[in-house]
């Protein structure tokens, strides 16, 4: 498996979560309790896409049509998928030509 | 203090003018367009620094509202009926949001058949959706609901939305004398807003209506709720200020007539609570011992009042103006479920009177004396619901 080509980790590794014990702690108003600097999207994939750089032909179809949008393209000219925030539905492995993305099943 | 001739609808624009209102977005509809009009006039002839934001629906007058109200600006609207079924799911966003508008429903029924006249399932249809309903009995009460509204919602402990409400017509449009106190006084009683929250403190970013997963979703529920519970206190204590104030005592959520001595009472909400108290009058000299009770606050529900009036009479008329189907009038059922948990008991019964608009006058309120002691001596109900003018 080709896991190089990732973010993955990083910003969620920085990130201090929002945890409230008691009603006292809430603030009065649900304000910024569920920006993405925080709270990481990608928690809720079942399938992980996976990307084989030896099949890329560099299209960028797959960073097009992804709704995240959580892919990137890299200074080499292939992309990444940061999965933070990628929640798996599976549509870059769905229209990628050449086949290049798989989905697998996410061990958690 | 300076006194105006005007309808129900000129004194809640003079309110909203004269509580300073940053922002106003609405929609035209019948019978409240004139409100709009009255505020747009005052715009136009320089008389007010309002900006006034015509959009093409009542969704986007309430949207604009919550956006305006979200910047820490005061804003107003105003609406009927069909208008405000259509704002339904953003009078949510207002009050999930904490934003204290204030809106002024002119209660008109819901159609079809197609109707513009009176009736007040239009405003307590949206009883859940977290705003404070101030119930107005004439056109005097239509302009003090909305400066005390203000005044409530933008309290630091409350931050919740309130809707005025008046009759369609009967109040709207009908001419009646309002006393407006004198721009430096109600300046004093409303000072400017202090938000909870602004969306242009640039230095400190806020995103309002963010995601509350099942593990949070639940205690935001509950400050509302705290926030309501507050709001009794408040809107006694505000009440009660803008009596001393203005000399019109508000510190009660039930305005109580004639009732220490009362052996049955009429309850009812808004405009036909006036024909009441004349009919309570002329019962009392034909020898009824009788009383009327004015719920002015039907959200937060005046529970505690209701319980220690309950308490103390044998029998409640309750006067609906509106009708939940498949169930009751909506104020009988609320009155009736506040007492289920407590010893006061009366003989309670629902007279459903006046929808879209029927004439309810004083000999109608005469006839259901009759039946309502009758009822007493009897001491058993005839029928729990009786569709008072239905033409048999």
């Amino acid at each position: 498996m080709n896991t190089l080509n990732t973010l993955f980790g990083e910003k969620k590794a920085k990130a201090k979560k929002l945890v409230f014990k008691s009603v006292d702690e809430y603030p009065e108003v649900p304000l910024t309790l569920g920006t993405t600097l925080i709270n990481f999207t990608g928690d809720w994939r079942t399938f992980i896409p996976i990307v084989d750089e030896s099949k890329c032909v560099k299209c960028y179809i797959c960073w097009k049509f992804c709704p995240e949008p959580a892919i990137y393209i890299k200074e080499d000219g292939y992309v990444a998928i940061d999965y933070d925030y990628c929640k798996g539905c599976g549509i870059c492995a769905n229209e990628c030509p050449t086949k290049a993305i798989t989905m697998v099943r996410e061990e958690k | 203090m300076p006194k105006k001739v005007v309808s129900g609808n000129y004194a809640a624009a003079y309110a909203a003018k004269h509580a300073r209102v940053e922002v106003v977005a609405a929609y035209p509809i019948t019978p409240q367009t004139s409100i709009i009009e009255k505020i747009a006039e005052f715009i136009a002839n320089g008389e007010a620094e309002i900006q006034y934001v015509p959009v093409e629906s009542e969704h986007s007058a309430m949207a604009a509202c919550i956006g305006a109200s979200a910047t820490g600006a005061r804003a107003f609207t105003a609406t009927s009926a069909q208008g405000l079924a259509l704002m339904h799911e953003m009078l949510h966003w207002a009050s999930g949001a904490r934003l204290p508008i204030v809106m002024v429903n002119v209660n008109r029924a819901m159609a079809p058949p197609w109707s513009v006249w009176d009736d007040q399932t239009d405003s307590l249809a949206q009883r859940d959706t977290g705003w404070m309903q101030f119930y107005a009995e004439n056109n005097q009460e239509v302009y003090d609901g909305v400066l005390m509204a203000f005044k409530v919602a933008e309290h630091r402990k409350v931050n919740l939305p309130v809707m005025i409400i008046e009759s369609a017509f009967i109040l709207s449009h009908t001419y009646d004398i309002v006393d407006m106190p004198p721009q430096e006084e109600i300046d004093e009683f409303l000072p400017p807003r202090e938000p909870l929250y602004t969306l242009t403190d640039f230095d400190n970013p806020i995103a309002v209506g963010a995601l509350g997963t099942p593990a949070d979703y639940y205690e935001f529920r509950y400050k509302i709720e705290k926030a309501m519970e507050e709001a009794r206190r408040v809107i006694k204590e505000v009440g009660k200020e803008f009596g001393e104030k203005f000399r019109r005592d508000y510190s009660q959520m039930i305005e109580l007539y004639k009732t220490d001595d009362a052996e049955f009472i009429f309850m009812g909400m808004g405009s036909l609570m006036g024909t009441v108290k004349e009919a309570v009058d002329l019962l009392r000299k034909e020898g009824y011992k009788v009383g009327a009770a004015k719920v002015r606050w039907f959200r937060p529900f005046p529970k505690e009042e209701l319980y220690k009036l309950a308490k103390n009479v044998e029998g409640i008329a309750v006067l609906d103006r509106n009708f939940s189907f498949g169930q009751e009038g909506i104020l009988f059922n609320e009155a009736k479920g506040v007492l289920y948990n407590t010893d006061a008991h009366p003989i309670m019964k629902n007279y459903i009177v006046g929808l879209g608009g029927r004439d309810f006058t004083v000999s109608d309120i005469k006839t259901i004396a009759k039946n309502m002691k009758e009822i007493i001596e009897r001491g058993k109900l005839d029928r729990e619901i009786e569709w008072y003018h239905l033409k048999r």
